[in-house]
């Protein structure tokens, strides 16, 4: 198990390899589907300063409000590969260290994590209790009116955010072995 | 009966059924010590009991809210509609329900979970004096992986069968990888049109995981897929094992001549269905 606090350095993150487990802490923010387009299409350079060195995480969450204070009820990841046309950029851009989600991503982010110093965590898909449970405060929201609260981007603290490393900066990735592996057995039952 | 429906919610959301527990307790017990598949069990499992625990939701995308009513004769839907639409709110005001729906158009996110075609209600009038409701709740991600085939298909050497039917399942599988929350539970409507086929394959999901489909051909057609998908090697979440589907349920439907459709519907592990019966003013949850 390793644990990383952010903001990390492009050294530490390199030294990385899929399959490592992870353990997370320090400020993140979430981003999804209307966050991506955002970023890439308006630019915002207020969140240069958050995202630097940071994480992105790819996730709606369930949020509460009470007495003008936040908190994450729930809080898994979302599937990642809609992010695929954005993501390579966005790690330029804004010097992302690192994106969690599920189910992997393609190639053009594959070859932005390698070129810029950055990984993939999968966090477990579903897992919305034990994840809310990680996050210890929300520090700012934005786009919440625009995006509404699932697509909203949060900027949150949290504490051992329980992950793996399944795509690297060496340009490996589990997903890839996994679909590799499992084709050769689809191809024998197709055939069967 | 608003607050007979929003307890009907909260159970949904937030207390996973026992025979999916089960079912991933055996897939649990199936992956070596010390693997990865074990490690991603655990934590699933380790979820599914603090989300019980904190009555929050399991998984915070709290899907499609999808509702199936069969009603006594003489009874007018319009009231049940209404009722339905109340506690889809208040659900969503005590967070049993993330604020899911999204105008297409404008996509302003309505708040609230009601919108044009939201929620979803399927009614139909039943021969009992009782009202029934089954609930689903349907992810996206899990949704997004779903298919529709149409017999034969040339690229899957396919033909207009059974066994055709089957190579569908398993190609929609394959592709799906871990992106549907893995291990997931398949559905399957073989036959109808459209649209109905793939409604067909959803209604597969009020199906308990430990039942025995009636017709022999399918029942034997399910647990040949069963094992046939799991030695596809995707397991939890994609990142490999020995578990990919937890179930499989297949139903039929006429076809008109020209037509073979084979639609498949993915639900994660985060499978939540449960049903309530109303009689006499008294609620009954999960005993149809």
């Amino acid at each position: 198990m390793i644990r990383i606090n952010l903001p990390v350095s492009q050294k530490e993150i390199r030294k990385l390899k899929v399959g490592d487990e992870i353990l997370l802490s320090g400020r993140i923010v979430t981003a999804r589907d209307m966050a991506h387009k955002y970023m890439i299409e308006k630019k915002p350079l207020y969140l240069h300063e958050v995202l630097n060195g940071s994480v992105i995480y790819h996730c709606g969450p369930v949020v509460k409000q009470a007495r003008g204070k936040y908190q994450f009820v729930a809080a898994g990841p979302t599937t990642s590969i809609r992010e695929e046309p954005y993501q390579g950029k966005v790690i330029g851009l804004y010097k992302v260290r690192g994106v969690i989600g599920k189910g992997g991503m393609g190639p053009r982010t594959s070859q932005a994590l390698r070129r810029y110093g950055a990984v993939y965590f999968s966090a477990t898909g579903g897992l919305a209790a034990v994840l809310a449970d990680a996050v210890k405060t929300v520090e700012n929201v934005y786009m919440l009116k625009e995006f509404g609260v699932p697509e909203a981007m949060w900027v949150i603290n949290v504490e051992d955010l329980p992950l793996v490393v399944t795509m690297d900066s060496h340009g490996r990735s589990l997903h890839n072995d996994i679909l590799e592996k499992s084709r050769a057995v689809f191809e024998k039952l197709i055939a069967g | 009966m608003t607050n007979y429906i929003l307890e009907l919610i909260r159970r949904t959301s937030t207390d996973i059924s026992d025979d999916v527990v089960e079912a991933i307790l055996k897939a649990r017990r199936r992956e070596e010590a010390g693997s990865m598949a074990r490690i991603l069990f655990d934590q699933i499992l380790t979820n599914i009991e603090l989300a019980r625990n904190k009555s929050v939701p399991v998984c915070q995308d709290t899907g499609t809210t999808i509702f199936y009513v069969d009603y006594p004769a003489g009874a007018r839907t319009s009231p049940l509609r209404a009722a339905i639409t109340a506690a889809v709110r208040k659900a969503t005001r005590k967070y049993y329900l993330r604020p899911n729906s999204v105008e297409t158009l404008s996509e302003k996110n309505t708040g609230d979970n009601v919108g044009v075609g939201h929620p979803s209600i399927h009614f139909s009038q039943w021969g009992r004096a009782s009202i029934r409701f089954r609930l689903m709740l349907k992810g996206g991600g899990s949704e997004n992986v779903g298919a529709q085939y149409k017999l034969p298909d040339a690229s899957l050497s396919a033909g207009r069968d059974l066994a055709g039917a089957e190579k569908c399942v398993m190609h929609a599988v394959f592709s799906a990888q871990g992106k549907g929350c893995a291990p997931g539970i398949i559905g399957v409507g073989i036959g109808g049109d459209r649209g109905s086929s793939y409604i067909l394959s959803k209604e597969q999901f009020f199906r308990r995981l430990d039942d025995k489909n009636p017709d022999p051909a399918l029942r034997t057609m399910e647990e040949r897929l069963l094992r046939k998908l799991n030695s596809l090697g995707i397991g939890p979440m994609g990142l490999g094992g020995k578990t990919t589907v937890l179930g499989v349920k297949i139903g039929v439907a006429n076809r008109v001549p020209a037509c073979y459709f084979v639609s498949v519907s993915y639900m994660c592990w985060a499978y939540r269905r449960r049903s309530m019966v109303l009689k006499g003013g008294q609620a009954v949850y999960d005993q149809d």
